[in-house]
């Protein structure tokens, strides 16, 4: 199986501050891998340095098989950073428009949107089940639904690596569980390899195929069956935190 | 004499055709500063304008010669604040306070040095956009056009970077390219504005059509269009009150934005009070 993402020996820093050391690990295509760690513990960092937004001190970083300094096919690649919502209200875009500037990677300048672009968009808009919100504007939707749109912007290019930072983070349980069958969904039946951010061990661990548990540095990688059967990770978190986080879902 | 006599007259003419591209240039710009939070950087920019004019003057320039030292200078202050936002832990605010304070200071010590105010800063503070020579005018629309193509090759570009900056970037969009071109385009556009409603008034320029579109638009494409809209009437109706009712050209402009952001503002009031269940 063809690797999509590889870190290898990845040490990334705020300032004098270190924030990630010695990571290295490989994502396969297909795969649906959770982020977890505590606060701090360098997560949003690590992908923001797969993605070159932010700069490492040493490492390397390889996307969809080309080092990330060469790499230029964002079309293949779609993202849902930190923060988003809830979207500034002023913002005068439509769903429609919003989810079409997805569109513009992989176009070269000057980048326009076809009625083909339009149609792909609004044909994404009908696979989340959303096309009825295409003329809201973002501003005016729920934190739930702005969420869905910018999977929608993120899903529209038909990616092939789909990364994540704590998409959920402002949403409510119930809203947060159907998000996450969604995007299992996504993994599942488009082949969709995913990346996901959170801090939400339990709740990641009923969805993703393989988990990542950092802090600062890789203290585990595996499947969530081993995480909670791990002996390392029972003397890290203490045996009862374990089967509390392994017993959530 | 009737309204649509002053028509007639060459320099009303030159007026309008450069207000009105000036109108445009200030729309499309304004709607990309205001959703980014930089829209005092008009502001900014513009005290800069008054100190580069104010040096223009001390060496003696006068009509479109100043565009020789004003141009570089605001140009080089634009690029400057974005600099200074970027990388010297300054918040955009901060850095066009910095900036503008610079070019008033200046301004002012250099027309003292120069022996004091004259017609041509007064000109500078509040706009001539009726005394447009034909040199300025066929400057003020090369630059214009240069301007307004500019933003519409990179138009989807700059609207992503204005949604979200990050996004741009794993979009495959060189943001920090697009940063400076914004600022430069920003710094041409406040030297030409200088002409048509003065330093004092740029910033309401940049900012009132975009924000009076952002009342009742659906749409960035259709917000573009009515911020266009509705700077091309407040400089053309603005023209023609100040010209019937001798009234100063700019500040009628703005009057009139105004007036129409205030409409705006009440009719996207009401109509949400509308909306509210009872």
């Amino acid at each position: 199986m063809s690797i999509v993402v590889s870190a290898h020996e990845l040490c990334c820093s705020h300032g004098e501050v270190a924030a990630l050391e010695g990571i290295t690990f490989e994502v396969a295509a297909g795969d649906y891998l959770g982020i977890v760690g505590p606060n701090g513990s360098g997560k949003s960092t690590l992908v923001r340095a797969l993605l070159g937004l932010t700069p490492c001190r040493s490492g390397m970083v390889t996307l969809l098989g080309r080092p990330l300094s060469m790499f230029n096919d964002w079309q293949r690649i779609g993202y849902l950073p930190q923060n988003m919502g809830p979207l500034n209200q002023s913002f005068p875009a439509t769903v429609a428009e919003v989810v079409q500037l997805g569109l513009l990677a992989g176009k070269k300048t000057p980048r326009r949107i076809t009625r083909a672009d339009r149609r792909q968009a609004e044909e994404t808009l009908g696979l989340l089940g959303i096309d009825h919100l295409q003329r809201r504007l973002i501003g005016e939707l729920s934190g739930g639904q702005q969420q869905r749109v910018m999977l929608a912007r993120a899903l529209v290019n038909r990616p092939e690596l789909l990364v994540m930072d704590e998409p959920t983070a402002a949403l409510d349980p119930e809203i947060r569980d159907r998000f996450y069958e969604l995007v299992g969904q996504v993994n599942r039946q488009q082949g969709v390899t995913v990346l996901l951010v959170t801090h939400d061990t339990g709740v990641i661990g009923s969805h993703a195929s393989r988990m990542l548990y950092l802090d600062k540095k890789l203290l585990f990688c595996g499947s969530f069956d081993d995480f909670c059967h791990s002996p390392e990770m029972a003397a890290f978190f203490g045996e009862h935190s374990q089967h509390l986080i392994c017993h959530r879902h | 004499m009737h309204l649509t006599d002053m028509f007639y007259y060459g320099f009303i003419q030159r007026a309008l055709l450069a207000g009105i591209l000036i109108a445009l240039l200030c729309a499309v710009l304004g709607m990309f500063l205001v959703l980014r939070r930089l829209s005092l950087i008009g502001d900014g920019l513009s005290h800069v304008t008054f100190g580069s004019v104010a040096l223009a003057l001390f060496f003696g320039l006068q009509g479109v010669s100043m565009l020789t030292v004003t141009l570089p200078v605001v140009l080089f202050s634009s690029l400057g604040i974005m600099r200074l936002s970027e990388r010297g832990r300054l918040g955009g605010d901060a850095a066009i306070g910095i900036v503008s304070s610079l070019g008033v200071s200046l301004g002012v010590v250099l027309a003292g040095l120069g022996g004091g105010f004259n017609v041509d800063l007064f000109s500078v503070l509040f706009g001539s956009i009726l005394a447009i020579s034909k040199a300025e005018i066929i400057v003020a629309v090369v630059l214009s056009v240069v301007v307004l193509g500019l933003l519409l090759y990179w138009y989807h570009d700059l609207v992503a970077l204005t949604f979200n900056e990050e996004l741009a970037r794993v979009t495959g969009i060189r943001t920090r390219l697009l940063k400076g071109l914004l600022a430069v385009l920003t710094a041409l556009t406040v030297v030409l504005a200088m002409k048509l409603v003065g330093v004092m008034l740029i910033s309401a320029l940049l900012i009132l059509p975009a924000s009076t579109a952002l009342q009742v638009a659906r749409g960035f494409r259709v917000a573009v269009i009515l911020s266009m809209v509705t700077a091309v009437v407040a400089v053309t109706g603005g023209s023609m009150l100040s010209f019937g009712l001798n009234l100063p050209t700019g500040a009628t402009i703005i009057l009139l934005s105004l007036a129409q952001f205030c409409l705006a503002f009440l009719y996207r009031h009401f109509r949400h009070s509308s909306l509210k269940p009872v």
